[in-house]
């Protein structure tokens, strides 16, 4: 895929990234020139994005390549827990989960992340001290953002204060929708303010989005306000993440790093359930943005069910047997 | 037009309540007794057997939280449909065993008929192996069968009817789930019986049959951590104990192959059913 601007018309000398003084300063200076920015993007081909990740989908992942991939896929996993049920004890239980992943075996890595409500960061926080593992909190009215901008940034900063490293904010897909990109340009480019030195992830929700040209127009929305991430879902929504829209956004990463020299990450999450998923992602990470993305830094994968079927796998090749569902924690 | 063209089943495996090719693609001939080809069938595959396994567990809180009175109509639902279809099992069962039409029609009949004789058991089952226990203390004690959950039947290799429903019904009646490796040589009866079994109120998955070599497949059930036990009674013979070591390392049940394949019209008795059945004792406080 091309696109409208040039990396080579980047100023010399300018900062890459979004904010003043960059080749996008035009680009988010009214609302009528971000549409037509957004909408000049070139259009996503859904039934060749739909057949390439199809295709991707059928690479056959087997011995020390599957064992690297199943490492790599713990590595990634963003442990989540969004439920209106969750209580100190369940996030306590889960960041014991987090830290060591299979317990009969020392060797299984730590996963990335512990994601949780905003109000539980401190509780994550706590357990996963001294560990390296980052607490993400959901902030901005998750999972549907329809709450006023004081009470989303109070809410982000409220997660912050609690101690969360990451933010995972939704958009507000309604203003989105109705195509007043800059007020949710603005909404982002606050939230990202208030985050601090926390990580930005940005939800583009992509099952409300509906088609992939507005995943495409989302992904690049999110990267100019200043997200570290785009992530697909919420988890709360059918359908969450699915390999094409994955695909669309990770094309929009690389194409906004070869414009700007800035990396953003991709997290897809919802509907990551079984390890061929997940080594379905991995592969299509490595084929459309290269290896420089495969790493937790740059490539998260949002699950809860996932890492239980990872560590089953694990097992699998490490005894030679099958194992089964007793042999890993309850969620 | 007189000429029609003939329509062919392709034989699949019964899995998870589908009916779905091999996961490996793989077929073999299937001959019948005097050597003539019969049909193709799926050659099941470990994969297969993995995914049946998970089938299984996933049937099994339904089919033993089913009470033991519903268990019973719904194996003698499967003995009423299989009735039906009496005419197809007497022509598998004639090629495959080499009987004659009267043989088989007998075989067949007994067949129908252990499925209504297990059926009978389900509800009675915790009368004759349950008990009220005395206890010195001020305690109801009592102790009552419980399924032991999800058993591998590796199926008798001659008998292809009357033998595997004698051996899947026992596990079946107590609240168990099974994935079942047909007789390799005359697996036909048995993609038949998952048809029957399929149309029959028998939730899917409790009840996965995977036709191949029990050889194959054997190993990978009895090393399997989520199998709870395993019934050798179609195991090659030169591999039975080593599929009963297998077995130790997750502590399954396991139920040794006999020295030569019994008779099978033989009255059964409870001796199929116990090995699959754990004892649940409740201690149950009385008034201080």
């Amino acid at each position: 895929m091309t696109h409208v601007l040039d990396p080579g018309t980047l100023a010399a000398g300018t900062r890459p990234g979004p904010g003043p003084g960059t080749a996008f300063d035009d680009v988010t200076r009214s609302d009528a020139a971000l549409r037509a920015f957004l909408h000049g993007l070139p259009g996503v081909d859904q039934v060749g994005a739909e057949q390439r990740a199809a295709t991707l989908g059928t690479r056959s992942i087997k011995t020390t390549a599957k064992a690297w991939a199943i490492d790599t896929a713990i590595s990634m996993v963003d442990l989540t827990t969004l439920e209106g049920a969750d209580t100190p004890g369940r996030v306590r239980s889960l960041a014991a989960k987090a830290r060591r992943p299979d317990p009969a075996d020392p060797t299984a890595p730590a996963v990335a992340a512990v994601c949780v409500y905003g109000d539980l960061a401190g509780v994550a926080r706590e357990a996963l001290a001294g560990t390296g593992i980052r607490v993400a909190a959901v902030a901005t009215a998750f999972p549907s953002g329809r709450a006023s901008r004081e009470v989303k940034l109070a809410d982000v900063r409220d997660a912050v204060g609690n101690g969360a490293d990451e933010i995972d904010m939704v958009i507000d897909r309604g203003a989105f929708l109705s195509g007043r990109y800059l007020e949710v340009f603005e909404e982002i480019v606050a939230v990202k303010e208030a985050c601090g030195g926390a990580h930005l992830k940005v939800i583009l929700e992509t099952g409300e989005l509906v088609t992939y040209d507005n995943a495409r127009r989302a992904s690049w929305l999110a990267m100019l306000a200043g997200a570290d991430f785009v992530k697909t879902s919420t988890g709360k929504i059918s359908p969450a993440a699915t390999l094409p829209v994955c695909l669309v956004m990770l094309e929009a990463v690389r194409d906004f790093r070869a414009a700007t020299g800035r990396q953003v990450g991709v997290k897809p999450a919802g509907g990551i359930r079984t390890t061929k998923d997940a080594v379905k992602h991995l592969v299509l990470v490595n084929e459309t943005v290269g290896a420089d993305w495969l790493s937790p830094d740059w490539f998260r994968l949002g699950a809860s069910s996932l890492l239980n079927d990872l560590l089953l796998q694990r097992q699998k090749l490490r005894t030679g047997h099958y194992s089964g569902p007793d042999h890993v924690s309850v969620d | 037009m007189t000429d029609r063209l003939a329509v062919r089943k392709t034989s699949k495996l019964y899995l998870g309540g589908a009916f779905p090719r091999s996961e490996s693609g793989r077929t073999y001939a299937v001959t019948d007794a005097r050597g003539a080809f019969l049909a193709n069938a799926a050659w099941a595959s470990r994969k297969d057997a993995r995914d049946a396994v998970v089938a299984a567990r996933g049937a099994f809180a339904k089919w033993s939280g089913a009470t033991a009175y519903n268990r019973g109509q719904v194996l003698y639902r499967v003995a009423e449909v299989m009735e039906g279809r009496q005419a197809q099992f007497c022509e598998e069962v004639a090629a495959g065993e080499g009987l004659s039409a009267g043989r088989a029609r007998a075989v067949v009949d007994a067949a129908v008929d252990r499925w209504v004789w297990y059926a009978g058991w389900t509800d009675k089952l915790a009368s004759v192996l349950g008990s009220a226990n005395p206890v010195a203390g001020p305690f109801f004690d009592f102790s009552t069968p419980e399924p032991t959950g999800v058993v591998a039947v590796l199926a008798p290799q001659r008998s292809s009817l009357l033998g595997l429903v004698s051996v899947l019904a026992p596990v079946l009646a107590g609240g168990n789930t099974a994935v079942v490796v047909t007789s390799r040589d005359r697996p036909l009866p048995a993609v038949t019986l998952g048809e029957v079994l399929a149309t029959s109120d028998v939730p899917g998955g409790v009840v996965n049959l995977l036709t191949g070599d029990a050889g194959e497949i054997g190993p990978w059930l009895a090393e399997h951590d989520d199998v709870d036990a395993i019934d050798l009674t179609g195991a090659p013979p030169a591999q039975a104990m080593e599929l009963e070591r297998l077995a130790a390392g997750s502590i399954k049940r396991v139920l040794r192959p006999p020295a030569e394949e019994p008779d099978w019209s033989a009255d059964p008795g409870l001796s199929r059913m116990t090995p699959f059945l754990e004892t649940k004792t409740v201690w149950h406080p009385i008034g201080l």
